[in-house]
């Protein structure tokens, strides 16, 4: 039965599931790391899964759809740090509201402009030539067998590690999340930086909520994400800040899913609960132990007052 | 003899104007989105009220509504109160509910009122140790509370799918295609409809039928629970020192631990009480509206979002539970009317929740203005002769 299991489809499925939560843990990692707590993550993932099915619904086309997708992830994620940063509003209870905003939104939006659930054709996977055909552990259909924005989650890994360690906007998204008094003796505009992380954050969410909607199941429906977005948040806490830390935990949550489905799919009479209860029940645990967080931005939920 | 001033009902008209003024806000925004769907607002606003007050069942339905509604609410004001993120009211609701069928189905044999007292106490425990757990690994292993009763929301979703396809399961459903939901409780552990009993004169002036309201509606007595129970903790809140505690804790964490009190006993015990009243919500909506508990497997399958509007009506009710009645019974007329309003004008009633979602964000970022006064208050070279326990300003500084 563990043969039947543990099979190279379900690796493949655990990195290609591992999209959705890559982008939006990574993207919350730059609202975190410069003080945000953008808690509407899964509100903005609903909006962008939404609009990016509807423009490929309409238009057929898959740039529109993450170019819909990216932009309405970037409105709300100004509209949340308008509220945030300019109105000061008390970071847990806003991010509820975009939260709800968003269900409600994206489900509203659906009925009237869709109705039915309809699927679209989505990002097809690619083979990688050569490397796709290894069959050695399975390892061409594990990692080289996906569609486009699944390459495109894993790349950014490497890259917001970047920025955040080795730019100077990095240096000033770090300085603002943990001294923005400092920060702003030194000329940097901690507003302008919150602004700009919190939007990078949206725009991410955006393109999570797509790569569910318009890459892994070319559906959608009322609630697509079913909380998804909310872990995201939790996975900056258990990847410590750090954007390998929260692929690591992305790996952990897509991983369970994917057995999930494995188990489901072989109709084995083994209650699957307890295997979706286990990340969740693991990550609180990380929370405990990383109770020290020296890692954890000083700034992340205190709204920067200039003292006017 | 104190000299008479309009300053402090004025400070306290302030304190409450953001409330109507982020309603107004939303419903404008609303009304925007019912044009961009080519619905009259005014049409549709006036369906939504007809849909929750029109009739004697509509009232009825929207005062259904709003008791787990209530509960969660009275929870909220609580936690908030005592600076305490409790986002878990979905979970500790489900785990209220669990634990209250569960007794209410081994008690079958006892007299009703022994099953209806211990469901309901089983129910509040449960939900209490659920939230409590929250608050202590808030409290002393410095875990950020909305993260964790994020997840536990997650967990008890779980649990309870696991429970309702399995142990719980009703055994007239075993199949492979059955409907996720636990046996019927006994009869006599349903909580009783209520009725209102009206003079004869009144129902005359409104033109009802007669004078035994609600008597033929779904309206049950856990609406009269919820209502007694938010007066007891707004007087636990204000009036005593165990609220006076958790208050002191919420506005200011640090002058707290200075003035001597256990900052991390108060956290613990605000997440108890706000687990327990959402357990209540759960355990309720079992005994007195579905007699069993049943989901969709859904995450909102069976709390129908009530553990997340109970955050949206307490905070319109101020964080105060005498102010989260009304402001349930408004919720819930809002979902209520919205399905008339779906009905009339093929508007989809998830508009209520965009609504809400966006009263919430417009509450919550309408409270600069009242710290800024707050600030001013404070900097003004003579202070207000209301210095203490008027006016509690619904403003918390709260940390992760």
């Amino acid at each position: 039965m563990i043969e039947q299991i543990f099979t190279a489809s379900v690796f493949a499925s655990m990195i290609r599931l591992a999209t959705p939560y890559i982008f939006a843990a990574l993207g919350e990692t730059f609202g975190q790391r410069s003080g945000v707590l953008n808690l509407g993550v899964d509100g903005i993932m609903l909006m962008g899964a939404f609009f990016g099915f509807y423009a490929v619904y309409i238009t057929g086309s898959l740039v529109l759809g993450v170019a819909a997708a990216l932009l309405i992830g970037l409105l709300l994620g100004l509209a949340t740090a308008f509220v945030s940063v300019t109105l000061k509003a008390e970071q847990g209870i806003s991010g509820i509201g975009v939260y709800l905003f968003g269900l409600g939104m994206s489900e509203l939006l659906f009925q009237r402009l869709i109705g039915t659930p309809k699927s679209v054709s989505g990002f097809p996977p690619i083979h990688i030539p050569v490397l796709s055909d290894i069959q050695f552990l399975g390892i061409g259909q594990i990692f080289f067998n996906h569609n486009l924005l699944v390459y495109v989650a894993f790349a950014l890994v490497p890259i917001s590690a970047f920025i955040l360690n080795r730019t100077t906007f990095g240096l000033m998204i770090r300085a603002v999340g943990q001294n923005p008094e400092a920060a702003d003796a030194m000329g940097i505009n901690v507003a302008r930086v919150r602004y700009m992380t919190v939007a990078i954050g949206g725009m991410l969410s955006g393109l999570a909520g797509a790569s569910l909607s318009i890459a892994l199941l070319n559906v959608f429906q009322q609630n697509l994400t079913s909380g998804l977005g909310f872990i995201a948040v939790a996975l900056v806490y258990f990847g410590r800040w750090k954007p390998f830390g929260v692929m690591g935990g992305a790996l952990l949550f897509s991983f369970v899913n994917a057995l999930q489905l494995q188990v489901s799919s072989l109709n084995l009479n083994i209650p699957s609960e307890f295997a979706v209860m286990a990340p969740y029940v693991i990550t609180i645990i990380a929370l405990v132990f990383a109770s020290k967080q020296t890692e954890k931005p000083t700034a992340l939920t205190k709204p920067f007052d200039r003292g006017e | 003899m104190r000299e008479f001033s309009l300053k402090p009902l004025w400070n306290r008209l302030l304190d409450i104007a953001p409330l109507p003024v982020a309603l107004l806000a939303a419903f404008a925004v609303a009304s925007l989105l019912l044009l961009a769907l080519n619905a009259a607002p005014g049409q549709a606003f006036a369906s939504m009220l007809q849909g929750a007050f029109g009739t004697e069942n509509a009232t009825a339905e929207t005062l259904v509504k709003a008791i787990p509604i209530l509960f969660v609410a009275i929870g909220i004001c609580v936690a908030f109160r005592g600076g305490v993120t409790n986002i878990g009211g979905e979970g500790q609701m489900i785990m209220g509910a669990l634990a209250g069928v569960t007794t209410a189905l081994l008690l079958k044999d006892a007299p009703g009122f022994v099953i209806i007292l211990a469901s309901i106490l089983v129910g509040f425990a449960a939900g209490a140790l659920y939230g409590g757990l929250a608050g202590f690994l808030k409290a002393y292993f410095n875990v950020n509370e909305i993260l964790s009763t994020i997840m536990l929301n997650q967990v008890a979703v779980q649990l309870m799918n696991y429970l309702l396809n399995g142990p719980l399961l009703d055994p007239s459903e075993a199949g492979l295609n059955h409907i996720p939901k636990t046996a019927r409780i006994v009869e006599s552990a349903e909580l009783p409809r209520l009725a209102l009993t009206v003079p004869q004169f009144v129902a005359n002036l409104f033109g009802w039928e007669n004078a035994e309201l609600f008597a033929r509606t779904r309206l049950h007595y856990g609406l009269l629970l919820a209502i007694v129970l938010a007066i007891v903790m707004y007087i636990l809140l204000w009036r005593t020192t165990i609220g006076y505690r958790i208050r002191a804790v919420g506005q200011n964490e640090r002058a707290a631990r200075y003035a001597g009190l256990n900052v991390r006993r108060q956290m613990v015990l605000a997440m108890l009480l706000a687990g327990g009243f959402a357990g209540l919500a759960g355990v309720v909506q079992v005994l007195g509206l579905q007699y069993r508990l049943q989901t969709d497997g859904s995450p909102l399958g069976f709390t129908a979002n009530a553990g997340f509007n109970g955050i949206v009506a307490a905070l319109f009710g101020g964080l105060n539970p005498i102010g989260a009645i009304p402001a349930s019974v408004f919720f819930g007329g809002l979902l209520v009317g919205a399905q008339k309003m779906q009905r009339d004008l093929a508007v989809p009633a998830a508009l209520i929740t965009a609504i809400n979602g966006l009263i919430v964000v417009f509450v919550v970022s309408s409270q600069i203005f009242s710290k800024r006064r707050a600030r001013r208050r404070l900097a003004a070279p003579t202070p207000p002769a209301t210095a203490p326990a008027a006016a509690p300003a619904p403003v918390q500084e709260q940390t992760a």
